[in-house]
This record gives structure tokens, sequence and C-alpha cells, in this order.
């Protein structure tokens, strides 16, 4: 219960943010924060329950992105439309590439989902209707009412769908669904042995992962207004949705929040200030460090800190 | 077949060269992860590192075949070094290392790149020997030479491991602790050293492997990002563990890239996905390669 | 005469040019004490994975309790009535003892959670780990995780049960321990298949034994017979 009141105590706090912030900044950059703490916490239902890491978040991110794009130039879908779809999308990738790769151990469904984001990074740069390799501008529809801004409309829906995403972890962590998740993590012969089936499972977290991701990314081109290949596909969609998690910590659904908001807000200010090199030299550094110090993240530093009694 | 026949013979043949080469870069990855089962994503991070400093010792005036050499011992001891931190942190404290093993790796090839972008930019760099810019001809067909000369120390590579692998004790020591750790512990010998020194000697061949890298063409920061793809994908068609199976498996990658290269509808923005693809259908199809264990 | 609870027939298996198991053939009666032996590598546990199914066989039959199970998936057979436990234990490390448990009372007997604790601690006390239902794995000592692997199997309420050198490296008091509650599951009617190295417990607890070697089998009978076989004194002693 006092989860849900948390959970619409943000919403109300974002859609109060867009009726009274006056800075468009602050909406893009929340934007950005936002987009990382749901990508996370999509990448932690594979990556942290079960285990298994993935490295292709662009390619699901980027396949409902483009998902959404395509539906829009195709139909002049409504977002919410070209969110579900892309969310199917992206499931179903999910799914396809699970059922190929999750048979084999975690560094082989690692590698291969570097290559699938080549893969679609490569497919749409040779769609023409797509946009190419060139791109595809898109031309916004107005921002429903009671919004008078396209970005702070987008706003309020991206901080809807983290509290989705978050809803969905947590009810995926709490569920028999997770624990069976846990085991495969924590020795998945000993979870076959125990009668969980580890193949379905992992295939159920890589679908559900893959949607939250094409979901995030179906807003894309509508915040742009525009859509290119590279860097819909970027490497940094990749490393945000991984070392969030790392960092903020894997077991529970409040670490990859914690820690994308950490994390991005600090890339932000790396990047105005310093350099846009330096701020992935510093994720790359805060990576190793947590992993090797602090495997439990920051929720397990702070899990510490405010119970010594814990052994 | 879309390409015409005069330049099929051509692409297979540089096929076959290039193969060479991607065997030669690949061959520290199957020791490295193919025999010690280390989650190493960014080996090809290393050999680009090892790339650049190449590139800084050709500028001394090294040739860089002998600079990728001279590099060799300096990577052996890197090499060993990660291999300790890695094994206390995360092999010794049990399953739980899967995910973070992978992740430190991860950090570490983001560290080496962007490093390597903060300390030499993002431009291209280029070696220059007697051997590069030049080509043989076989007939109608022109050889570039300077993959002439990666192809060769590529077979020499390979021959070298192979026999030190069958030959010496520690070799076949390494050979064996892929397969059966505690028969090795009762024959006396440490697997963990075991093990370092094969990572050593795994970021040794790293080294060397970036100098050829750096002689075949330009380098950038960002090059180890495709290398990902193409070591991998050898790796796993070879079947892990195998160092036969690396030059096979670089043999059906190179000709395969080479024939999108030379495919007039295809070309060179497709050549990349040509690796991903094929560790793709590797994976699906035969995960464990042609010659796995 | 007692029911087979399993049949294995034929059994092959090879990794690569190597082969572990060569035309292996077993029958295990209902309520049966059996052991299996062997000098390492000679594919004790290459078997007992073969049948607990997280390898397949290359060839031959498995049949559980008349049903042929070598095709189904190890999470079948389990929920099917075989249950392992591992040689080096595999405790859910970020579970505590009592939650280890409740995976296979979830995903074997589908229990809720509030039923399943129930059946879970009964367990426990049967193996005197009650008292680190709270407890983590890695404040667990060597016998209290051999126990938890037992128990752990057991939770899942099989009917054929397969203990994999649980008694490796413990003390002769512990050994015991260990042994009295394979006694005791066996008395309530679960077939037991031990393997293990330590002779003396083997050979206490076994009705029949059978050794293998290189993959194959060597001897079979009642562990009198067995110990006074030169087979098996040249496998264990060597060539």
């Amino acid at each position: 219960m006092k989860f849900w009141i948390g959970a619409g105590v943000a919403v109300l706090a974002a859609g109060a943010a867009a009726a009274f912030v006056p800075y468009e900044y602050f909406f893009f950059a929340g934007y950005t924060v936002l987009m990382f703490m749901a990508l996370a916490t999509a990448w932690n239902i594979l990556g942290g329950y079960a285990g298994y890491v993935n490295f292709g978040t662009p390619a699901f991110f980027g396949l409902g992105a483009y998902t959404a794009a395509v539906v829009y130039k195709a139909a002049a879908a409504p977002l919410l439309v070209q969110m579900l779809i892309a969310a199917l999308m992206s499931g179903l990738l999910g799914l396809v590439a699970g059922l190929l790769t999750l048979r084999l151990r975690g560094i082989f469904f690692a590698i291969a989902t570097i290559a699938l984001t080549v893969i679609m990074q490569t497919v749409f740069i040779a769609w023409r209707y797509a946009g190419g390799a060139t791109g595809l501008q898109l031309l916004r529809p107005p921002p429903l009412a009671p919004f008078d801004s396209y970005i702070k409309m987008l706003f309020v829906l991206m901080a809807l769908l983290v509290v989705v995403s978050v809803a969905l972890a947590r009810y995926i962590e709490r569920s028999w669904i997770g624990r069976g998740l846990r085991a495969i993590r924590d020795s998945e012969e000993a979870a076959e042995a125990s009668g969980v089936p580890t193949l379905r499972l992992k295939v159920i977290a890589c679908s559900v992962s893959g949607a939250l991701m094409g979901a995030v990314g179906a807003p894309m081109p509508m915040y742009l207004s525009y859509i290119e290949p590279e860097s819909t596909f970027n490497l940094n969609y990749a490393i945000g949705a991984l070392a969030s998690p790392m960092i903020g910590g894997t077991a529970h659904w409040a670490g990859p929040v914690i820690g994308a908001f950490l994390l991005s807000t600090l890339q932000q200010v790396i990047t105005v200030t310093i350099s846009s090199e330096m701020n992935v030299l510093v994720v790359g550094v805060l990576l190793v460090v947590f992993v090797v110090a602090a495997p439990e993240g920051i929720l397990g530093l702070l899990k510490r800190w405010l119970r010594p009694s814990s052994k | 077949m879309g390409i015409p026949a005069e330049l099929l013979l051509e692409a297979v043949v540089f096929g076959v060269l290039l193969g060479c080469f991607y065997a030669a870069v690949s061959i520290g990855l199957s020791v490295a992860f193919g025999l010690l089962d280390v989650p190493h994503v960014a080996h090809p991070a290393i050999m680009v590192l090892g790339s650049y400093c190449t590139w800084y010792l050709a500028g001394k005036g090294l040739d860089p075949v002998l600079a990728g050499v001279v590099l060799m011992p300096a990577f052996f001891l890197l090499g060993m070094g990660v291999y300790r931190f890695y094994f206390e942190t995360f092999e010794k404290r049990g399953t739980e290392a899967g995910v973070r093993g992978i992740a430190f790796f991860f950090g570490l090839a983001l560290i080496i790149e962007v490093g390597l972008i903060i300390g030499f930019g993002v431009d291209q760099r280029m070696v220059e020997a007697a051997y590069i810019g030049k080509s043989a001809s076989l007939g109608e067909i022109q050889l570039p030479l300077r993959t002439l000369v990666t192809a060769g120390v590529a077979v020499a590579i390979t021959l070298l491991l192979t026999l030190y692998m069958s030959k010496t004790f520690t070799g076949r020591a390494i050979k064996a602790v892929a397969q059966d750790e505690a028969a090795l512990r009762l024959m006396g010998a440490n697997p963990v050293r075991i093990k370092q020194w094969a990572f050593g000697i795994a970021t040794a061949v790293a080294a060397l492997s970036g100098a050829m890298l750096i002689v075949v063409g330009p380098v950038d920061p960002g090059l180890d990002r495709i290398y990902i793809g193409r070591t991998f994908a050898v790796v796993v068609l070879a079947g892990l563990g195998s160092m036969t199976g690396t030059l096979a498996a670089g043999l059906v990658l190179g000709i395969s890239e080479s024939l999108v290269l030379m495919h007039p509808d295809l070309g060179a923005s497709w050549a990349p996905a040509v690796s991903f693809a094929l560790l793709l259908l590797v994976l699906g199809v035969r995960p464990q390669g042609l010659f796995g264990r | 005469m007692a029911e087979t609870v399993l049949k294995v027939s034929g059994v092959s298996k090879r990794f690569g040019g190597f082969t572990a198991l060569s035309d292996v053939n077993l029958e295990i009666a209902r309520g049966e004490r059996f052991g299996l032996i062997g000098p390492n590598g000679s594919g004790k546990t290459t078997l007992i994975n073969c049948v607990s199914g997280i390898l397949r066989n290359d060839s031959g039959s498995i049949l559980f309790e008349g049903e042929e199970v070598s095709r189904l998936a190890a999470y079948r057979r389990t929920r099917k009535g075989i249950a392992r436990s591992f040689q080096v234990p595999r405790p859910f490390h970020a579970m505590t003892v009592l939650e280890n448990l409740l995976v296979p009372t979830a995903y074997v007997l589908h229990l809720k959670d509030a039923e399943g604790e129930a059946q879970a601690m009964e367990i426990l006390r049967g193996m005197g780990l009650a008292d680190k239902a709270r407890a983590h794995a890695r404040e667990l000592s060597q016998v209290e995780l051999r126990k938890l692997e037992l128990a752990r199997a057991m939770a899942a309420r099989p009917r054929l049960l397969i203990s994999d050198e649980a008694m490796a490296g413990l003390s002769g008091s512990e050994v015991d321990e260990v042994l009295r509650i394979l006694f005791d599951l066996n008395e309530k009617g679960i077939t037991i298949i031990m393997i293990e190295h330590i002779m003396q417990a083997v050979m206490r607890f076994s009705q029949r034994v059978v050794c293998l070697d290189a993959g194959k089998i060597i001897c079979e009978g009642t562990p009198g017979e067995i110990v006074k076989n030169p087979e098996v004194q040249r496998a264990y002693l060597g060539a």
C-alpha cells in the first residue's frame, strides 16, 4: 500500500512540475533522467533478478523508437498506440532472442545481445521507409490537453512509464516468478533440479524487459521530431541501463531507480561542465569500483550503514 | 551470385588473408575465454591499446611488427595482473561472480576506450612500413603485402601456441586446467598460477594482435566495438579452446566478410554485421562450434 | 517382487572424443538402498546427471516408474519425483535456509508460501537444521550445507533421491549424522541412490552396490560381494 501511495505522489509531483516549473530545460533533462530510470528498471528484471547481462538495451530501445516512428508515419497513430505496438515489437524481439540464446551460459547471451544491436542498426540503416542512414523527420501533433508544451507532456508520460516499470518489476520481484529468477541467478543447475522451469522464466524476464525498453524508446521520435540510426542505437543506452543497477543495487527495485537518478544527473553535469568523454570515463570507473568494492550497490551500503547489526 | 567471376577469386583470396588476420587477433581470446572461461569482453579493447602502443613505438622508428613483439612482455605482466585481480575479486567469491565479472570487464573496456580518446583523440592513427601500401601480384590478383605479413604472423602464432600447448609442461597444464582442475591439483600444479600464466600469454598475444591491427589499417579508439563481434564470432565458431579451430573459423569469417564486401549491392556498411550475424547463427545452431569440447 | 522405480538401459554419453558412459544398465527397486561407487572420473556424476536431466544421454533409455524420461528437461523430472543433491553444495546463497526450501515447495509441489513454510520447517526439523532456518548459506558449516542440499532435495517430496557424495570431507560423527538422515528417509519409503567414496558408509547403507569404472559397470552385488571383487580392487588401486 505504501508503494502505491508513493507512486501516486511521484506522478502528482511530475504533474505539478509540468504545471508550475517555467524552465524548459528542466523537462528535457528530467525526461532523460526518467528515461534511464525506466530503462535501468527494465534491465534489472533480467540482469539483476535472473543474473543474465544484456548489452543490447539499444536494440530493444531502438526497435521501440523506430516502431513508433514507422507507425506514426504510416497511420498517424496517437502516442499511446505507438507505445503499445513498440512494446509488443520489442517484447517479441526479447522472446525470439531469448528462446535462441538463453539456453546458453550467461556470457554467450551477453555477447549475443551485442550482436542484436548491430543487426538492428544495420536493418534500420538499410530500410528506406524508416529513413535509412540519413533518418526521418517527423511533424509532431499538438500536445494533448491540459498540457501547453509537448515536452511537458512527454515528461509526465515518462514519469508514468517509470511508475509502470517499477510496479511491474516490484510485482515480479515479490512473486513466485521472482523467487525462481533468484534461484536461477544463484545456481541455475540447482534451480532446475528444484523444479524451476529455468528457460521459460528467463524468456519471460527477457520479453518483459525488452517490452518495457521498447515502450521507453517509443516517445523518442516525438521528443526529437526526428529519428536516425546512430543516435537511436547509441551505446550510452547500454551503458546507462547496465551501470545504474550495478551501482544502485540489483536485488531490489529501488536500486536501478536510485542508481539511474544519481548516474544520469551526474552524467548531465559532467557532460556540460567537462566533456562527454570524461563522462563515459567516470561511469566506467564508478562501475568498476562498485562492482569490485560494493557488490550490493548503494542500497547495500545504505543497508549496512543503517543496520550495522545485520551480519 | 551477384559477384562477377573474376572478382570472386580475388574476393576469396583476400578473404583467406583477412581470415588469417582475424584468426591472429582472436587467438588471444581463444585462450582467455575459450580455455580459461573468463568473460573477457575487454580483450578487443586491450588489443586496440596494443595498437596505440605500437603506433607510439612506430613513431620512434620501430617496425610495427617488431614493436608488437617488444610490447609482449609488458602486456604479459599486465595480463597476469588483471587475471589475479579478477580471480581474487570474483571467481573466488563463487557463483555471484557471473554478472559482476562481465560488468567488470565491460567497465574496463570503457575505461580503456575513453582513456585512448582522452589521450590520443578520436582521429584515426596509422603506421608506415615497407610492406604497407604495396601489393604483390598473383596472376591477375593483387595481394596487399601487409595482409600477407599479418597472415604470416597469424599462422606463426597459431603454430607456436599449438606446439606450446602440446609439448611443454606448462602448456599442457593450461590445456588440462580447462578440463579438470581437480586432477591438476593432484598433480601438484597450482591451477590459479597456471590460469594466471595463460591469461598473461593471451594478453601478450593481444599486444601482437594490436600491432597487426594497425598494420592492416588505421585504428581509432572505437575499433574494439567491431572487433568484439569478430573475435567472439571466431572463438565461438571455432569451439571453445581449440587453437587450430581458431584458424579455420577465422577463414570462414574472413571469406564471408570479403564476399559481402565485394558484393555490389551490399558493400562496406554491411561488413561489420557479418561477424555478428555469424555469431548469432553459430550460437543458435551449433553453440559448441566446429571443434568444441 | 518389488516394483522397479528406475530402469537405466544401454545409456551412453560422450563429450567430444571422450566416452564418459558406455552401455550402462541398472535396475533399482522401490524402497531400495542402492550404492554407486567407482574411482574418480569413472562416470558416476555423469550418470546421475543423465538420470536427473542436467545432461542428455546420447543413447539408451531411462525409465522412471515405467515412464521414459530421457527426453524430459531436468525440472520436469524433478516434478515427476526424482530429486538429487549436488556433490559440491549449491545453495541459493542470497536466500535463507528456509527460503531455499521454498523454491521446490513452490515449483514442484505448487504450494503457497504459508503451507510451503510449514512443510519446509518439518523437513528442517528432521535434519536438525530448524534453528538455522533464518540463516544464510554463508553462515553454515560444511555438514550443515550438505544437510541443506538433502533438505532441499527432500522438499520436492521425491520418490527417488540421489545423494551425490554428501559425506565427502566430513568427520566420522558427521558422516553418522548424514547416514542416519538417509536411513530415516528410506524408512519412510524413499528409494535412495548413494554415490560415495567413503566405503564404510556405502557398505553400511547399501543393500546393493554397483561399481563403475571408465564409464562401464564392472561389478554389481551386495556390499560383501563388491568388496571382495578383484576388478573393484584393481579399479581403486590402479592397474
